[in-house]
């Protein structure tokens, strides 16, 4: 079934798909950051991806990874996709648009990391006081009291 | 030989006057004992919990273990009507601000008490990026209750030693 979705994905997108691998059982595609939108909108309304699960970012020390894993409450399967951002100016497309439960995942993300969603409706701190400095689950992150 | 009336007998059978202490010197010592009295048996404390230890609090002031034989068993839902807050969980640095505007918004005389290692320390989130290193960085605290959490026989033990301290036996 992850190889049909696979394929799936990469016929409708074959520039965008950068790597597709299998971990644990779901399939996780990692796709250029500028070609994200119109891919969760065709997951969405062709693939029945329905629900964002949980978006994830990752600080791996070299660049920062946003991690959108979709469940279809339809289909019962999963499905991640994985972007990857440059350090210095992490910047991606809000998926708000696409789903909004996206939105408190993203400014989690945002909170902890750092990354900035374009066209997110409300882009503040969620878990930190609006007061605090930094972005704490960077590598580089130095806590100061 | 004490009488029973507590004076002593004479070697030539008389009774002797007994001696009467001398409680109060002055009228205002008579006050303030009262008013520590009145103050000690009468805490209200602010009906708010942060973390697991305020599970403890709450089974405290249940049946079992009953804080209301001290008459601090009535938690108030309003920091305007009570006089002992009690930091019963892990202050985060989100939470900080909104702890001390109830802090502020109780009515002096107000106490403190800094309910288990998070209150006191940060316990395990010691290093933790968005925990307050102790609520005594943020609030002046009276008195503080050991434990992760604290267990209730040790809140009541605080809750003792804060009544001890209203009546001025400790600093």
């Amino acid at each position: 079934m992850n190889q049909e979705l696979e394929q799936t994905i990469r016929q409708q997108f074959p520039d965008a798909v950068l790597a597709a691998t299998d971990c644990k059982g779901t399939l996780l595609i990692t796709i250029k950051a500028d070609q994200l939108l119109p891919v969760c909108r065709f997951v969405r309304d062709s693939l029945e991806f329905d629900f964002p699960d949980c978006v994830t970012g990752i600080d791996t020390g070299k660049e920062l990874e946003v991690v959108y894993t979709l469940w279809s409450t339809v289909r019962d399967n999963d499905l991640s996709i994985k972007v990857v951002l440059p350090y210095d100016a992490p910047e991606v497309d809000s998926v708000t648009e696409v789903w909004k439960g996206a939105n408190w995942h993203e400014r989690e993300v945002y909170d902890l990391l750092g990354v900035r969603f374009r066209n997110h409706p409300d882009l503040r701190r969620i878990l930190l006081p609006e007061s605090f400095q930094g972005h704490p689950l960077r590598k580089e992150y130095q806590e100061t009291d | 030989m004490i009488l029973s009336n507590g004076a002593v007998a004479q070697q030539d059978g008389n009774p002797k006057p007994a001696q009467h202490t001398v409680l109060f010197a002055k009228a205002a010592d008579l006050f303030d004992f009262v008013k520590d009295w009145a103050r000690t048996n009468s805490l209200w404390p602010l009906g708010f919990g942060l973390a697991c230890c305020a599970i403890e609090m709450m089974a405290t002031a249940a049946a079992r273990y009953d804080l209301d034989r001290f008459g601090a068993g009535l938690f108030r839902p309003s920091p305007r009507q009570s006089d002992v807050m009690i930091v019963a969980g892990t202050v985060t640095k989100k939470m900080a601000d909104p702890i001390r505007l109830l802090y502020q918004q109780m009515a002096e005389p107000r106490y403190v008490i800094a309910m288990g290692a998070c209150a006191m320390s940060g316990g395990p989130y010691w290093d933790s990026y968005n925990v307050v290193k102790g609520v005594d960085k943020i609030l002046p605290v009276d008195i503080y209750v050991a434990g992760c959490p604290a267990r209730p026989e040790n809140l009541i033990n605080g809750i003792l030693e804060l009544q001890r301290k209203i009546r001025g036996e400790i600093g």
